[in-house]
């Protein structure tokens, strides 16, 4: 394992001409039992990352879809260890890279080193957090860099190319850009301005840049061909699992 | 590179989409909060809409009672009947000066949406209140006062339904709406720089109190004491005494029920550390981080957090933090009413209570200062009930 991973996994899906493939699913969705046969079905399609989410009972960043599906895991009894020890155990059987998406507290209940510790045990190659900005995320990032995780950039439509600057010096894994000025949920059609904040972003990350936010099909990425080297999916799959789908199913549209 | 600490607690840990606007709203607190024009508009407002200054109260029946001398900072009396107004006025005039037409709130009780709606109406903004489910049920009434305003108060129906959800829902809204709205905070908490902005407005209280009281007495008090939800009116009251030394400061939190155990809403008390609406701070919240449900018979101070600087002044030791519950509250508010001829808030009544409670460890003759930070006629079903339900 590596600091690279995640950005060598979206530059591989890249040379064979392909954006890169993230879909998001809260740890223990829809039930804790056929979870880990959901990510190892997603694996199994095309995924190139998966983004498992961490519940937290105040999910500021997220819309009502991945909001009221963290507050069924939260009942569930889903918690940081129940997420980290069931990846140790089944990460082997993984190919795609994992990223866990939450917010701080948690994590910082966990322990910071622990969790730094620990992640890198379990296989996780990335930590993407929403409610940790640049000043207060430094410390950790140099944290869980030292455990070979990298700590994921977000930016949006209104970060100025200065505070990408910031991100981008020292940063890994990969930029998520954030597609809309808002909270987590799909929508119909994304807001003009997404090429200029994407240009910057390509223009000032190394590493390579995710879209996400409000996807829920290929054809939104049509307009934006070589600004985004991979897009993440939420609530269109977490919509689409509701409905009694398979994942499988999910992933044919988009590979 | 980190702003906003006080001590350990505080900081900005809010979304990377919510930067801008909390770096433009620092810019503005910089460029407009001293300018002559500002001041002189706050002023006047405070003056002849707000009803300032409030007025400082020797309690004569209680004083007499209690052994020492009880002074109330009457906040009630201020417009809309509490505190809040203080902080509204100065941040629906700073929302005007930034150019924005519009502000959103999120309220508990409703006091702070009905303070945000009426400095709305005054200065011509547009207003959303974001309040949860649960509390637009049991306080009704204010809602009906934001809507007679020409607010627009709209019921959060997320997590537990109560004031946490509603500022979840008010950061939300504020990320989508950033360029036109000025998101006004209810209290001295949440990220970098509302603890202070909310300050600045309402230490007034505090400035006003020792003025008052030194012309009165020439002296200084003996003790200031705050009730202490978020924490704005005790800041309020605090902050001009916190470079006094012999000036004792007490914080009161809500204890709720008060058994061991028991939901509760002090976090300084009962919390452990922990970061939440933007803030490392105290917080009530499970082993693994996540924020429990708060109570007390108080709906201004039924939070699971508490602003930065209180947990600052508590670490350092410079002010004390105690715990009233709903009982003791009650009494307290009894007593107000009954020797005094004033209506308290619950919220206040924690206040009052806590210098009943420890009269004795009071000396004789002593100068106490509490903060009555608002007025209770928006109590009067909660008191009903409560008096219904435990047989008095
Ligand atoms: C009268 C009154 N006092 C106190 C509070 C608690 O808020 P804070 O701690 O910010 O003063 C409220 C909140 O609604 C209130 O209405």
């Amino acid at each position: 394992m590596s600091i690279t991973t995640l950005a060598d996994k979206i530059n591989d899906a890249n040379a064979k001409g392909r954006t890169a493939l993230i879909p998001f699913l809260p740890g223990g969705y829809p039930n804790k039992e056929s979870f880990w046969k959901e990510i190892l079905e997603l694996d199994a399609n095309g995924a190139d990352i998966i983004e498992i989410g961490m519940p937290f009972s105040d999910p500021v960043a997220d819309g009502p879809v991945v909001e009221a599906a963290s507050m069924k895991c939260l009942a569930d009894g889903v918690n940081l260890k129940w997420i980290i020890e069931g990846l140790a155990k089944v990460r082997s059987q993984i190919n795609a890279g994992i990223v866990l998406m939450g917010y701080y507290n948690p994590v910082l209940q966990y322990g910071l080193e622990k969790f730094a510790k620990d992640a890198n045990g379990a296989g996780i190659n990335g930590l993407i957090i929403a409610d940790l900005p640049y000043e207060e995320g430094l410390e950790f990032r140099d944290l869980l860099a030292a455990n070979e995780v990298a700590l994921v950039p977000l930016v949006g439509l209104n970060t100025e190319p200065e505070r990408m600057k910031l991100y981008a010096d020292g940063g890994n894994g990969f930029c998520y850009f954030v597609s809309v000025l808002g909270t987590t949920g799909d929508r119909d059609s994304l807001p003009e301005e997404i090429k200029v904040g994407l240009k910057h972003a390509k223009d000032i990350f190394d590493i390579p840049v995710a879209l996400g936010f409000g996807l829920k099909h290929p054809s939104q990425l049509e307009q934006l061909e070589g600004l985004v080297d991979a897009a993440v999916f939420g609530s269109a799959l977490i919509r689409h699992i509701d409905d009694g789908k398979s994942c499988a199913e999910f992933m044919k549209v988009w590979t | 590179m980190k702003r906003g600490y006080f001590g350990d607690f505080g900081g900005q840990f809010v979304p990377e989409l919510l930067m801008p606007p909390l770096l433009e709203l620092e810019e503005a607190m910089g460029r407009i909060l001293k300018s002559a024009e500002f001041q002189q508009e706050y002023t006047s407002l405070l003056k002849n809409f707000v009803g300032r200054p409030t007025a400082l109260t020797h309690c004569q029946n209680l004083s007499r009672e209690l052994g020492f001398n009880l002074w109330l900072k009457r906040e009630d009396l201020a417009h809309t009947g509490a505190h809040k107004i203080n902080n509204t006025v100065g941040q629906a005039l700073l929302t005007k000066m930034m150019g924005k037409p519009k502000m959103l709130a999120e309220t508990g009780a409703g006091q702070h949406g009905v303070a945000t709606a009426t400095a709305a109406a005054l200065l011509d903004l547009e207003c959303d209140i974001y309040m949860g489910a649960i509390d637009v049920k049991r306080q009704s009434h204010n809602v009906r006062r934001m809507e007679l305003f020409g607010a627009k108060c709209i019921p959060v129906h997320s997590g537990t339904q109560t004031l946490k959800d509603a500022i979840n829902a008010a950061m939300r809204v504020w990320i989508a709406n950033q360029r036109t709205t000025h998101y006004c905070f209810g209290t001295a908490a949440g990220a970098h720089p509302f603890p202070l902005l909310v300050r600045e407005f309402q230490s007034v209280i505090g400035r006003e109190a020792k003025q008052q009281f030194k012309e009165r007495t020439g002296e200084m008090p003996y003790m200031v004491v705050a009730c202490v939800g978020g924490g704005s009116n005790a800041i309020g009251m605090f902050h001009e005494f916190v470079n006094e030394k012999s000036v004792k400061i007490v914080g009161v939190e809500a204890a709720g029920t008060g058994e061991p155990g028991c939901t509760n809403s002090a976090p300084i008390n009962l919390g452990t550390p922990g970061v939440l609406h933007g803030m490392n701070t105290l917080l009530l919240q499970s082993d693994d981080g996540q924020i429990l449900p708060s109570h007390s018979i108080a709906a201004g101070l039924d939070y699971p957090g508490v602003g930065p600087e209180h947990v600052h002044l508590h670490a350092t030791g410079r002010a004390e933090f105690g715990m009233v519950n709903d009982s003791q509250a009650i009494n307290a508010f009894q007593m107000l009413c009954q020797k005094e001829g004033i209506l308290p808030a619950l919220e206040s009544s924690h206040a009052v209570a806590w210098v009943i409670e420890n009269k004795d460890t009071i000396p004789k003759d002593a100068n106490v200062i509490v903060n009555l930070s608002g007025r209770g006629d928006k109590d009067m079903d909660i008191l009903d009930d409560y008096l219904a339900q435990h047989g008095k």
